[in-house]
């Protein structure tokens, strides 16, 4: 579904991702590890089409398209959903009243007539149980107030009611207490498919335990210097990053 | 650029869908301004001679100011001087016999013109629970609902015929409010004003659906010049709306309207409006000149008048809708959305006069500059001595869409006694690279988002107009910043 080749990109002139290959296939969860500055929310940026963000080198295919030459907004209708790390506040603008334009958009793209009021308020009654948000959320503004766990959960909710089919999770589980999190990886479980995939940035071992991915990825200084499986998080989780810096500095002395 | 400004800088181009000039026949004077041209409109409309002496003591008036000072230069504007020699000061679409007996006496030319600006006048296709006037050029073409509301005791006409059929009510309260001497553009008003909308609520009642003028312009060179005066008796409400448009045209035009309200004991009156007059091009050639003189008086205790308007269009925008907080207890209030795109200026607020005690206020106005647009908010809150425990609270926020448009605020606030407090609040944003990636990232497109979040700026003020209206205002602002990119 996604296939990343040699991807290198910047921001403010400065260079972060270096050649990252990664392969996501459908039904696919992948999770990205890594030290705070390592490059994390960049890629997911990147991927998303953030203007700040330029690519410097390589290739993005998404379900076999050039993902790098489509517009945010034509990504996002093909099915690319990015939960942000720090989800934007749109003052004025009710929840409700965001989701609606957001998903008619996407329907247009599908080929699918909008839904009216009624239609919509069904749709959202369901997802709003899915993350157990009270309904009093839809008609407050975008993010406006909301505790950090509540944007969190926002943006799951967000995702529950567009359907993306390449879900990226930038640390959505930071910030959450121990029962959010539990909800929330419940809904974000309850929306894996076999055609759909994911990709999972997160600093814990946690969130992974309810949502168990098929890879786990480690991002160094902007390089993916390790995959495996889901056991690499429980080592990550034990032994710390010192141990991957230490393999690297060996790797990188002359023999 | 970044991709913020240009998808405003493409916003900011905007399409006018009101463009268009109906192809009528026509009874126009020649332009220029004299006491005879002030005799000839007089006599066109077949006035009392209260109406005509008011009329010349106005142009009198006027021509002292002409002649000395000329028009007001305080407001943060700037345009080439007026010739008012130069205007047509009444042309009228021309009809077989008198009055307005049905609308089969209406040009169909008209009916269509008005239709197609989605202001049906004919019977089976009007707007449920709107009544409408209809002001074409310089008169009045037809006014919906008059007999169904006339059973309540209500009077909704034109102005000419209020004129002839209820005198008494307006030589008592024309000009109370806006005395021709207010102002420059309040004299040249009186001395000309060629039609306009009368309503009056009796006592007790309260109107039943929203009454609504729309204003068309249509004649090249031609001024609009139109009065509304509305008198709400006591303890009766009404909602009152308006709306307006005007052909693109390369050479300014001006309107120079006066509204007076009034409203007694315990009466409300709730006036909005959505301005959309033609704006000019992206060069700043052509668009209406809107100077416009607004103003209420509650006049009688537990009194409410509430101004809310929606101001996209004109070239030039100066207009203070205000209220006059006359007897105890009162409540005046001022909403405002003013949006200025290419080379628009707009220098708008509002004026709260406390006079009697316990009386209050509410401002809150929002300003969008896009393009080159030049955006003033100018308001005064006046509490004098005698109104105890008065209260005004005002909340300013500037909206600014890239770095070549402005906005200004000069809040002037004269507090008179002790026991009164006026709270003043402000604030400047622009919509950030994030917001509107955000957006995009749901999917939204650049433009959408904008509007979006335009909206959202605008809330507060749209949840006070009508239903039928805040659609039409939030429709309005996408279209007025609807641009090339899809
Ligand atoms: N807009 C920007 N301007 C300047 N530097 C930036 C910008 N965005 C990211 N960076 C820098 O790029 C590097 C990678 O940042 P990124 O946000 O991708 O890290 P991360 O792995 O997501 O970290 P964290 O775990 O703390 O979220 C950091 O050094 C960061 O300071
Ligand atoms: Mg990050």
């Amino acid at each position: 579904m996604l296939e990343i080749r040699s991807l290198s990109a910047g921001v403010a002139g400065k260079a972060i991702l270096r050649n990252i290959d990664l392969d996501v296939r459908a039904g696919e969860v992948h999770a990205v590890m890594g030290p705070n500055g390592s490059g994390k929310s960049t890629l997911a940026q990147v991927l998303a089409g953030h203007p700040a963000y330029t690519v410097t080198g390589g290739e993005v295919r998404y379900r076999g398209e050039d993902l790098l030459a489509m517009s945010p907004e034509r990504r996002a209708r093909a099915g690319v959903f990015l939960a942000f790390q720090y989800p934007v506040e749109i003052p004025g603008v009710s929840n409700a009243t965001f989701l609606k334009a957001a998903v008619n958009e996407v329907r247009a793209e599908r080929g699918l007539e909008e839904l009216d009021a009624m239609e919509f308020l069904e749709v959202l009654e369901q997802k709003l149980k899915l993350v157990e948000m009270d309904r009093s959320f839809l008609s407050r503004p975008v993010n406006e107030g909301f505790s950090g766990g509540e944007k969190k959960r926002n943006e799951i909710l967000q995702m529950a009611v567009l359907e993306p089919t390449l879900a990226i999770l930038d640390e959505t589980d930071s910030g959450l207490d121990i029962d959010a999190l539990r909800v929330v990886a419940h809904g974000v479980n309850r929306l894996r498919r076999p055609d759909k995939a994911m990709i999972l940035i997160t600093h814990y071992q946690r969130i992974l335990q309810y949502l168990e991915p098929d890879h786990v990825h480690v991002l160094f200084d902007g390089r993916i210097v390790r995959s495996g499986s889901k056991d690499l998080a429980l080592e990550l989780e034990r032994r710390g990053y010192d141990w991957i810096r230490e393999d690297l500095a060996v790797a990188a002395r002359p023999a | 650029m970044n991709t913020t400004d240009r998808t405003i800088e493409a916003l900011a181009n905007r399409e006018y869908k009101w463009g268009f000039v109906t192809d009528v026949a026509a009874d126009t004077i020649p332009p220029g301004l004299d006491e005879d041209v002030i005799r000839l409109i007089s006599a066109k409309k077949s006035e009392p001679d209260f109406m005509l002496e008011w009329r010349l003591r106005a142009y009198r008036h006027w021509s002292k100011l002409e002649r000395s000072a000329g028009e007001p230069k305080w407001a943060n504007v700037s345009y080439p001087p007026i010739d008012y020699q130069k205007i047509v000061y009444y042309s009228a679409p021309r009809r077989e016999g008198s009055g307005l007996a049905s609308l089969d006496d209406v040009d169909p030319k008209l009916i269509e013109t008005f239709d197609k600006l989605g202001i049906p006048l004919a019977e089976q296709k009007r707007l449920a629970g709107v009544a409408v006037d209809a002001v074409f050029d310089s008169v009045s073409v037809a006014t919906t609902f008059k007999e169904k509301l006339a059973e309540l005791g209500i009077i909704f006409c034109s102005f000419s015929e209020a004129v002839r059929n209820h005198p008494e009510l307006v030589q008592k309260y024309l000009g109370s409010v806006v005395p021709y001497t207010d102002n420059f553009y309040a004299a040249l008003n009186s001395a000309v004003f060629s039609d306009g909308s009368f309503c009056y609520i009796p006592k007790g009642v309260r109107c039943p659906m929203e009454l609504s003028t729309y204003f068309r312009i249509n004649t090249a060179g031609s001024g609009q010049f139109e009065r509304t005066l509305i008198v709400a008796d006591e303890g009766s409400s009404v909602s009152y709306l308006e709306g307006c448009t005007a052909p693109r045209r390369d050479e300014n035009q001006l309107h120079a309207a006066v509204v007076e309200l009034i409203a007694l004991e315990g009466a409300q009156i709730k006036y909005s409006t959505v301005q959309n007059w033609y704006a000019g091009d992206a060069d700043g050639r052509g668009g209406i000149f809107n100077f416009v003189t607004k103003r209420g008086k509650c006049a009688g205790r537990r009194a409410r008048i509430s101004w809310t308007q929606v101001e996209t269009g004109s070239a030039i925008t100066w207009k203070y809708p205000s209220v006059i907080l006359q007897a105890d207890d009162t409540v005046g209030e001022f909403y405002s959305v003013a949006l200025t795109a290419n080379r628009q200026q707009a220098d708008t607020g509002t004026k709260m006069i406390h006079v009697g005690k316990n009386t209050r206020s509410t401002i809150i106005s929002k300003g969008i500059s896009a393009g080159r647009g030049n955006n003033t908010y100018r308001g005064l809150v006046k509490i004098l001595p005698r109104a105890s425990h008065a209260r005004n609270y005002t909340q300013c926020d500037s909206l600014l869409l890239g770095d070549r448009c402005g906005a200004h605020t000069f809040p002037y606030i004269e507090v008179a006694n002790a026991s009164s407090t006026a709270e003043h609040e402000a604030s400047t944003s622009k919509i950030s690279d994030e917001q509107l990636f955000y957006c995009k990232q749901r999917g939204l497109s650049g433009e959408n988002a904008v509007s979006l979040i335009i909206n959202g700026f605008c809330k507060e003020v749209f949840k006070n107009l009508p239903m039928e209206f805040a659609v039409e205002a939030q429709k309005l602002l996408g279209v007025s910043l609807e641009g090339s990119i899809g």
